[in-house]
């Protein structure tokens, strides 16, 4: 039995791993995808090395009151006096592992949903199908607001939970339009007629043929997050004492820093959170080039004159 | 008929499970936030109104099913509780005044980013892989990525803070009387225009690459090669031919946008104190106004879904194919 599937899949892991690496060199040659992966990859940086590269305790009041950015201060301070830049770098990692954590989350959730109801169809589509639009309807911040007012203090860890949780509506309606093209093939008849469970043929036979679209939802699903995250503790609704970009465009305007022209004091979290959203968007779009084809331009063009030039020629010789 | 009787019934089945949702969450929350309100608020409103309010949120000790339907019953008559922060008010009158601020500003803005969001669509798509094809989709991208809100602050900060040439705040001016006057209009217009700015820059990517997208693959089809070859004039060729069938997947992608165009729009009308349901709703929040934050989930989320439909309903209008078929979605 060992030996059976050794033989049999040498060759398919072959090809597989061939299809990776080029689909990875796609990614890497198409520049969009390329710039927002590197943005992606300083966030991450800093992320992990945030204590190291802070410079000061975030929520120390140490420092002169509103002070514009210098050389001791590369974002100025707060008006208690705390070091914008510390803010900033911690505030990355807190905003990225809710962003990044309710993104893979929701995906979680939309590939168990989605799937599950794109492989059975009949009365559990329906039924998983109907719930799934209900969520894509309700406006989704509407909804996590009036989560929010009932629980008291959430934590941004907590808050990044009620997003997956209330988040994962478009994710499983793309997951479930696939899952449904992937069951009518041959192969998962095969595999249903050969006794597989029902579970083994979604995780080990649909799932892994549809990694694009996880990857890509993925990123969508990490955008969506990481902006519903920091709405969220824009209004004050994420304890307050808590180091994010979001409680930092909270603190700013509960302290007035527009109204004292502290500019430094706003830009950089919103900036911050537009950039990493930017990265994710960035790559979602490459990743959209690599699995539909019909998308990808400049070269489609070139393959076309390669193929004309080799046309002629052959006529030239004939 | 049958299309028509399926999103009539998609319809009611999400205003139920909105209103439902409404009933729950106070009730699943551990330790009530509400009672804690209500006994702060028991000197300043009569006793039956308090009585009435306690029965909404959940707070009364009859049975669960007999509360659900009294609160059913409730929404239906029109008796959707009184405001904390505003008593005697009734919650109704509030949505009523908010309620117009918030679907002229929305749906103004919705038309324009659709209408200019496909025409910019289709022309990059015809011109793929030029300069405007490169660079539009990824500049709309940020625009996306940045925060709504954020990005609201930042132009408060610079165009009304800094230059004042436009009102920092509110949705008209204080001299002018509310009504079908000029004045009133003209001050409602000019202090719409940076928030309906804010709104536009965060939904216009969508339907640019969402159209170039649907573009590209009516571009690819046969009948627009064929057509091409025949001699079909580039205009014609473009709005005729393929703009044509790539537009109804952008209306698809309206009834979905729509919830999220929402949302968005309640941290506008927050940051820029734009007196719509969004602004209604977070105010309500932090003043732990429980009747009324009830009330402007329940019309935001009814405003939604009723949006959704009248898409819906176009959509079928529209597609012959997908009435035919009956369910689709």
């Amino acid at each position: 039995m060992s030996a059976q599937t050794t033989i049999s899949n040498a060759p398919v892991a072959a090809v597989r791993k061939k299809r990776k690496t080029s689909a990875l060199r796609t990614f890497v040659k198409n520049p969009k995808a390329l710039i927002g992966a590197i943005i992606f990859l300083l966030f991450v940086v800093v992320a992990v090395f945030a204590p190291l590269i802070a410079p000061y305790n975030p929520s120390a009041t140490d420092f002169n009151m509103l002070a514009p950015p210098s050389a001791a201060h590369p974002f100025g301070t707060t008006s208690l006096g705390q070091d914008v830049f510390s803010q900033f770098i911690m505030g990355t990692r807190v905003t990225m592992i809710v962003g990044i954590g309710a993104g893979l989350l929701s995906t979680v959730i939309a590939i168990l949903i989605g799937v599950t109801a794109g492989y059975l169809g009949g009365v559990a589509d329906s039924i998983l199908n109907a719930i799934c639009n209900i969520f894509l309807v309700m406006p989704g911040l509407a909804l996590l607001i009036i989560i929010e007012s009932y629980v008291n203090n959430s934590t941004p860890y907590m808050n990044g939970l009620i997003i997956a949780l209330t988040g994962w509506a478009w994710g499983a309606r793309v997951m479930r339009s696939m899952a449904m093209t992937i069951a009518s093939r041959d192969y998962i008849a095969a595999a249903r007629l050969s006794g597989a469970s029902t579970l083994r043929i979604i995780v080990f036979e649909i799932v892994p043929n549809m990694t694009s679209v996880i990857a890509s939802n993925v990123m969508y699903a990490c955008l969506s997050a990481l902006l519903a995250e920091s709405g969220l503790a824009y209004l004050g609704y994420e304890n307050v004492a808590s180091t994010s970009w979001g409680t930092m465009l909270y603190w700013s305007s509960q302290n007035g820093a527009m109204i004292s022209g502290a500019w430094w004091w706003f830009v950089p979290p919103g900036l911050g959170i537009a950039l990493l959203g930017t990265s994710f968007a960035l790559m979602n779009f490459g990743i959209d080039q690599v699995t539909n084809p019909r998308l990808r331009t400049s070269r489609n063009k070139r393959d076309m004159k390669k193929l004309m030039k080799e046309l002629s020629q052959k006529g030239g010789v004939a | 008929m049958r299309y028509f009787l399926n999103r009539i019934g998609f319809l009611i089945l999400s205003l139920w499970a909105a209103v439902t949702l409404n009933f729950i969450l106070p009730r699943l929350m551990p330790g009530n936030p509400a009672q804690a309100m209500i006994a702060k608020q028991a000197g300043n409103i009569n006793p039956t109104a308090l009585k009435a309010i306690e029965q909404q949120l959940g707070l009364s000790h009859g049975p669960l099913y007999q509360q659900y339907f009294q609160y059913l019953g409730n929404l239906l008559t029109g008796h959707w509780g009184d405001s904390f922060q505003y008593f005697p008010t009734p919650v109704v009158s509030i949505i009523g005044s908010s309620l117009p601020w918030t679907i002229i500003l929305l749906g103004a803005v919705t038309i324009i980013a659709v209408v200019v969001g496909t025409l910019v669509g289709i022309l990059i798509a015809w011109r793929r892989g030029g300069v405007a094809d490169n660079v539009i989709p990824v500049a709309t991208m940020f625009g996306q990525a940045i925060p709504s809100f954020w990005l609201g602050l930042i132009c408060i900060y610079f165009f009304a803070f800094i230059h004042h040439w436009f009102p920092l705040a509110h949705g008209s001016s204080d001299s002018v009387n509310q009504g079908y006057n000029w004045p009133f209009i003209s001050s409602a217009i000019y202090h719409s225009l940076l928030p309906a700015f804010v709104v536009f820059v965060g939904s216009i990517s969508g339907w640019i690459i969402g159209m170039r997208n649907n573009m590209m693959t009516t571009l690819g089809e046969d009948y627009v090669v064929f057509a091409e070859a025949k001699g079909v004039s580039t205009r014609r060729l473009i709005f005729s031919y393929a703009a044509r069938n790539a537009l109804l997947p952008q209306l698809t992608s309206l009834a979905i946008a729509l919830s999220q165009i929402i949302s968005g729009q309640i941290l506008i009308e927050q940051v820029f104190s734009y007196p719509g349901i969004g602004y209604g709703l977070t105010n309500a929040v932090s003043s732990e106004d429980y009747p009324l934050i009830q009330g402007m989930f329940l019309i935001i989320a009814v405003t939604a879904l009723v949006i959704n439909f009248i898409v819906d309903m176009l959509y079928g209008r529209l597609d012959p194919r997908v009435r035919r078929r009956g369910a689709t979605s």
